[in-house]
Parts: structure tokens; sequence; C-alpha cells
């Protein structure tokens, strides 16, 4: 008997969406005290297999056919009022953003409490009891005083903790978990997997874990459904999906996800082409009332990149390093320190830096203007600095060619290129500056992993043949081994490791580079 | 574009505000040629009721005036005068705004609080001052009514600036070395323009009334044939001939909801979240 069993559904579009259907036949099913993660790229139809089970589809997307079977219940043919009151009781979900699904105006102690109030009718003083006790089961340190916090007191993996806290309130037989750690820290993140784990096997929930890194799946899973254009391509236990792949998608996407283990180290040349030293920035609240407490971002931060190599920046959020990669392209002023390229501090006049240094930004879809033309976007940096519009033009389209993109496609809006595209077309808008130094600001964090490996090619073919010096930030230690020769671990504004990627990713030296490692997911069973 | 044209295509709210300004377009284009003689000249025996005179569709005014011709020729003035005066509010509106999201800090400070002090002037009575300093000649009407109407375009604008200026595409244009005025114009302003337009439909809306209130007070040009001004000369006889304040007021009426239906409009098919709710 399975706690969740999804047979043959099948869930239609509305009209006009990319493909008719954002779910075809699919069947899966999930045991008490099981985890399953269904696992996919964006588009796969991974969270609205999620959505459909709790009933929580985006406007116009129905269930054409199939069931989904509760237990004895049909979910598909339930009324409304009698779905929402299982909701909760009986299946539960934690979402990937803590922070949007609290509400922040409730202290957390009351938004628990509702789960109980809404669904039982126990007296105050034993919701009162049983949320301390919920919180401490989720491990939370000062769980009294948590119940008073309002979620923005609390960090991100505390949130989720709360959240985690909630949905397992009134013991659901089903718990799904839509990403949630993907917007969590690595080290976090380790956590978190090791609480549900736990809480899980305690309470002997089934869940439905959706994910689209295979490093948790390999922490979590006990079986794996992997899905590819709403179909369910290959399903089966963890061991066998993530070693012997059967499908020739799972072999791909595993094949994408970059391993820990850094090629063996290039020769790169001693000039130094980026010098950061003594560097520091304090964030300082502005207004009459500084109720906020100054926050020091960059500590005294020192790093040298070499002429033709990569000089990765990693570290967990809060560390400094976006600070740093915005202190070195001039976008943010510095208190103290220097920041030399190529020998000549970093000019204060934009149009001047702009020839030295470009960046190339996360978010594909944020850093194009959807209005204008991504070929003017890329030609109007060189445009602005005196090379006649038809000559910069012809010079956009043969970056475009070098790139991966056809030459055609700069009359072309953003909103007409998929995430991959534009990151490339981020790319050629940094180059067509002839920069000395390209700085990356997790330029791949966005996107999926095959395109991620892409697009890490593609960055690796550019530096052979320009001789590019690349500073890159990440947060990810794996995308890192694959593309850094050199590495500067960043913690609360201080470098506390620096070094040949090699050695310090084979020997870390110091506690803080240990734990980062040791918390990257899926290192036993993907072979590092 | 042509998807935000599909979108306000489908909206039958939306395409009944266009047929509605495009009727008083109509009205205002054909007026020279229907009526050509000065519609302010006198026409007939006063206070003829509608359909009473085969001549006088729409009757006579208190002085011998024929309505029906100075409905025609008012389409064209109080169009003008909407369409000026929601051009100098948005210039000085974007204009401010525009400066004062950007820059933020001392200018926004600055700019911001002057706009402030605009606002707290109730607009009509600071468009009393204009009028009763500068003359009531239909050109300082339009260009007051501008003058008092440009605070919530800068408060909009300087929203909208504020939110787009940090987002990564600017922040990739500073880098690449290109100059304020080209970041404010170039990469800001067309994210910022669709809800200023919105916004601008109202903005005309406001802009009419006020000219039709400045006329019902007898303040306004008395040598143009506005519908205000018809509506102020019914006054003395509003219990008996109202029909003389009605039929402009109905003009006004249905430009005003043609104004804002294809504001409306046009705020859904520039806003593809909201389309298809």
């Amino acid at each position: 008997m399975s706690a969740l069993s999804i047979e043959h559904l099948t869930v239609a579009l509305p009209r006009g969406a990319d493909r008719p259907y954002a779910l075809t036949d699919v069947s899966l099913s999930i045991a008490p005290g099981e985890i399953l993660c269904v696992v996919g790229e964006s588009g796969s139809g991974k969270s609205v297999t999620a959505t459909t089970i709790m009933r929580l589809m985006a406007p116009g997307v129905r269930v054409e056919a199939g069931r989904v079977m509760l237990g004895e219940t049909d979910l598909a043919s339930l009324p409304d009022e009698a779905l929402r009151r299982l909701r909760g009781r009986r299946i539960a979900m934690v979402f990937q953003e803590p922070m949007t699904a609290l509400n922040p105006l409730m202290a957390v102690g009351d938004q628990l409490a509702e789960m109980w109030r809404t669904h039982t009718d126990l007296s105050a003083e034993k919701i009162a009891e049983r949320s301390l006790a919920a919180l401490r089961e989720v491990a939370l340190p000062d769980p009294e005083g948590a119940l008073r916090a309002y979620p923005h007191e609390l960090s991100g993996g505390q949130r989720q903790r709360v959240m985690i806290a909630m949905a397992l309130a009134l013991e659901p037989e089903l718990l799904i978990c839509d990403e949630p750690t993907t917007a969590l820290d690595v080290t976090t993140q380790a956590q978190i997997l090791t609480l549900i784990r736990e809480l899980q096997r305690r309470r002997g929930t089934a869940v439905l874990f959706i994910t689209h890194d295979f490093g948790v799946v390999a922490e979590i899973a006990d079986r794996v459904a992997v899905m590819q254009q709403g179909v369910v391509v290959e399903q089966g236990s963890v061991q066998q999906v993530l070693t012997a792949p059967s499908h020739a998608y799972t072999r791909r996407l595993l094949a994408a996800v970059p391993g820990l283990r850094a090629p063996p180290a290039r020769k790169i040349s001693p000039e130094a082409v980026l010098e950061i030293r003594n560097l520091g920035k304090t964030y300082r609240p502005a207004g009459i009332f500084r109720r906020r407490r100054a926050a020091r971002a960059l500590d005294g931060v020192s790093v040298t990149l070499r002429r033709g190599a990569t000089l990765g920046i990693v570290g967990e959020s809060g560390s400094g390093k976006s600070t740093l990669a915005r202190c070195a392209v001039g976008l943010l002023a510095f208190d103290q320190g220097e920041i030399r390229i190529a020998g000549r501090p970093l000019p204060p006049a934009r149009q001047a830096a702009a020839h030295l240094v470009q960046m190339v930004f996360q978010d594909p879809y944020a850093s194009l203007n959807p209005r204008r033309k991504v070929g003017d976007q890329v030609a109007q940096g060189p445009i602005a600095a005196g090379t006649p519009r038809a000559k910069a033009l012809a010079e956009a389209a043969e970056l475009f060619a070098l790139v991966g993109l056809e030459p055609s496609a700069l009359a072309r809006f953003p909103h007409e290129f998929s995430g991959g595209q534009r990151q490339r077309i981020g790319i050629a808008r940094a180059l067509a500056m002839k920069p000395e130094v390209l700085v990356a600001d997790e330029p791949v964090s966005a996107l999926d992993v095959s395109v991620q490996a892409q697009v890490l090619t593609l960055l690796r073919e550019l530096q052979a043949r320009l001789g590019l010096s690349i500073l890159f930030i990440t947060h990810d230690l794996r995308v890192a081994a694959q593309l850094c020769d050199e590495v500067a671990v960043m913690q609360n504004g201080l470098v506390v490791e620096a070094g040949p990627i090699g050695q310090v990713f084979e020997y870390p030296a110091h506690a803080y580079t240990k734990s980062l490692l040791a918390a990257v997911p899926g290192r036993g069973m993907l072979g590092v | 574009m042509r998807r935000a044209l599909l979108a306000y295509l489908r909206n039958p709210a939306a395409l009944l505000g266009a047929v509605l300004v495009l009727a008083v377009l109509a009205m205002g284009l054909a007026a020279p040629l229907l009526f050509p003689n000065d519609p302010l000249g006198l026409a007939g025996r006063p206070l003829q009721w509608p359909g009473a005179n085969p001549r006088f569709p729409l009757g006579t005014d208190p002085s011998g005036r024929d309505i029906m011709a100075q409905l025609f020729h008012g389409a064209r003035v109080s169009l003008l005068i909407g369409f000026v005066a929601t051009l100098v509010a948005t210039a000085i509106g974007i204009a401010i705004g525009a400066l004062a999201g950007f820059y933020s800090g001392l200018v926004d400070t600055v700019l911001m609080r002057l706009t402030e002090a605009f606002q707290t002037l109730p607009n009509f009575l600071l468009l009393l001052v204009l009028v009763a300093v500068f003359g009531s000649q239909i050109e300082t009407v339009t260009i007051a009514i501008g003058l008092v109407s440009w605070p919530p375009v800068a408060r909009l604008t300087r929203a909208e600036f504020l939110t787009l200026r940090t987002r990564e595409f600017v922040q990739a244009a500073r880098v690449q070395g290109l100059s304020d005025l080209h970041l404010m114009l170039r990469e800001v302003l067309p994210n910022a323009l669709p809800p200023v337009i919105v916004y601008a439909s109202v903005v005309m809306a406001v802009a009419i009334l006020l000219e039709s209130a400045l006329a019902f007070l007898q303040l306004s040009d008395p040598n143009v044939p506005s519908w205000g001004n018809l509506i102020g000369l019914g006054r003395n006889v509003l219990r008996v001939e109202w029909y003389v304040s009605a039929i402009p007021g109905v003009a006004i009426l249905l430009t005003i909801l043609g104004v804002s239906l294809v504001g409306q409009g046009l705020n859904d098919a520039l806003n593809p979240r909201i389309t298809g709710r």
C-alpha cells in the first residue's frame, strides 16, 4: 500500500503555452517512509507535479486524465472544501523561498499555532506547548525566542526549519518539498537535508522531494524519478539511477554535473593583471535614525589574478564576494585599499575603466534591457567610446559567432532567447570592450545543469583563444573546481585561504574550507 | 509591441474607449467643414429647444448661438487643451521624476520637497491664481493646467526609476562606460514609460475637466467655443432650459469616459502579467 500514487496523470497547459501538456501519462508512487526525488531541468514538469497533487496549479492548468491517490482518497476528484481540510493535515508542503512563504507581519509562533487552530480544537495552552516542541524538534537555537520572532529576524536556514516544523505539525502522511534548499548556502543545505531525513525516518512520512540538483538527490533520495518535458523517462532506486543510468537523458544530465576534483593544473603566467590590496568596504546605514549597525563587507582583502588565468572567489552569502566583484569593476566605491589593473590604479572615470574591466552578471533575465535589440546593447559600449556604429555592429556580429550565436540574432530582442543564450549575449557584451580583466559574478548559477556545462565550456574556450583573465565569483565549489586555476575562500569579508585550486580542494588548511568542502552534496555517490 | 496591440484589441472596454475618443477627434476635424461659420456668431432666436427648429438640431443657447456648431468646434478646443496640458505635465513630471529617482540622495530630497509643495496646494486653487495673474487666454490656461498637473507624474516616474536603476542591465551599461544621460534615456526611461503613459490618460481627463470648471466660473477664455464655456452660459437658465448645460456636459462625460477606458486598456495591454485576468 503506497502513501501516494499518481496514476497516468496528464495535465494540460493553457492554450498558447510552449507545449500542450505539462505532464504526459506520469505514474509515480511513494511508500510510507520513503523519499522519492523528482529531478529534472526547468520546464520538465517537476513543480507542476507537486502543485497538481495539492491542486494549487496556476490558472488555466487542468488535469485531463489520471488519478492522484493519497491512501484511499482520490485527490483529483475531491471537492475543493474537502481538499482544503486535507491540506496541512494529510499533505504538507515546504517551498523554495522561506522568506516569501512566511507572513512577514506575523510572529513565527502565531503562524505555527495557526496549523493547530485551523485543523484541531486543542486549547491555547496545548497549542503553545506543541509549538515549542515542534521548534525544538527542528533544532532551532533558542526555540522560546524563535516563537516570538518575526521571519526577518531569522536566517534563511532558520526560516526553512520553521517551514518544516509547520509542515510536520499535524504529522501528515505526505510531505512535498519543492526545492527546499535551493535558496540556501551549502553548509545550511547540508543541515536541512539531514533534518528532513531524520524527521522523516522518525515519523515514517512519505516525502516527495523536488530538485534540480543531483548532489542533493544523492544525499537524500531512496528512489529517483527523472523527468524531461513532462514525461518520466527513468525511475528506480537512487543507487541504480545515479551509478547505472539506463536512459540517455539521465546519462547526459549526470555527465553535466561538474566534478569536485580539479583537472591537472595549467601553467600560468607569473604576471599579475589584477591586484587587489587590503580592500575594505563598510556598508553604513543611511538616515538620521541609525538603527542598524554598519556592516563590514570587506575587511582588508588582498588577492591577485594572473594574466590568462582564472581566479575563483568562493564563499557563502554574506562573505563579501559579490561586494568584491562590484568594487573591482568600479560599480561600488571602497573605503580603503587599492585596486590595480595591468599595473595602474583603477581609474574613477567610467569610460576609462570600461576598457580595463568588464562584468558578466548573474541573472540572464535581468541583465539585458528587455526593450532594446541585443545587438545595440552589445555595440553601445564601443560606440560610446568612439567606434563608428557600423564597425561596432560588425564586431558585435563577430562576437556573436564567437560565443556560439547566429550573427543574424543581433536584431532580436532579449525575450526571444533562452537563459543560456542570454548569458552568451552577456559574455559577448563584456568582450566587446576588449577588457584586460573579465569579472564574472555567479554567471552560471541561474542556469540548468546541462546549459551550465555549455557556458563553462564556452568560457574555457574563450580563455584559451583570447587569453582572458577571469575573476570568477561563485558559491558552487564544483563549478569552481572545473574552471579556476587559483581560488580564494572568503568568509565574513576576509580571505581565509587562497592558493592553486587543486591544492586547496585536495588539502584544505582552514577549518571553514574543510566545512564547505564537506557540505558539497553528493560527494560519495557521484564519485567526487 | 504587436502582442500589446493584440491584447488591446481583444479588450471590448478598451475598444469602446478608442471609438469614443476617435469620435470626438472626428467631430473636431469635421467642425470647419460642417459648420464653416463662426460658432460664436449669432445664428437665430435664443433658447430654442432641441428639435424645435430643423436648422438647429440641438437648439440654441441664451445668446442665440447654434449649440451643435459649438459642440463640434468645442471638441477641437477640449482635445487640444487636454493634449497640450498633458504634454506639459508629463514633460515636467518625467524630467523631475527621472532626475530625482536616478540620482536619489540630495537631488531627490530637493526635487521631492518641491513636488510636495506643489501637491499640498489644491490644484484648482493654484490654477485660479495662475489664471488671475497671467490672464485667461486659451494658451495661458492650457499651460497653467499643465503646470498644476505634473506632481503625480513626477512621483510615478521617480518610483519607477528608483527600482529600475539598480537592475543589472543598467549596471551592465554603466560598466560599459556609458554616460548618465544614456543610462536615463536609453536604458531606464523606455522601461519606466508604460505606467507613465497610462497615467497620462488620467492627466488628460483631469485637464479637460479643469478647463470646464474654469469656464463654468467664466474664468476661461470667452473667445473660444469650449464646452466649459457653453456649460457656463447655461448656468443662468439651468432650471428651465437645462439642455444648454446638459448637452456639453454629456459630451465631456463621454470624452473623459473614452480617455479613461483607453488608459485602462493600455494598462492591461502593457502589463502582460494582468492580461487574462
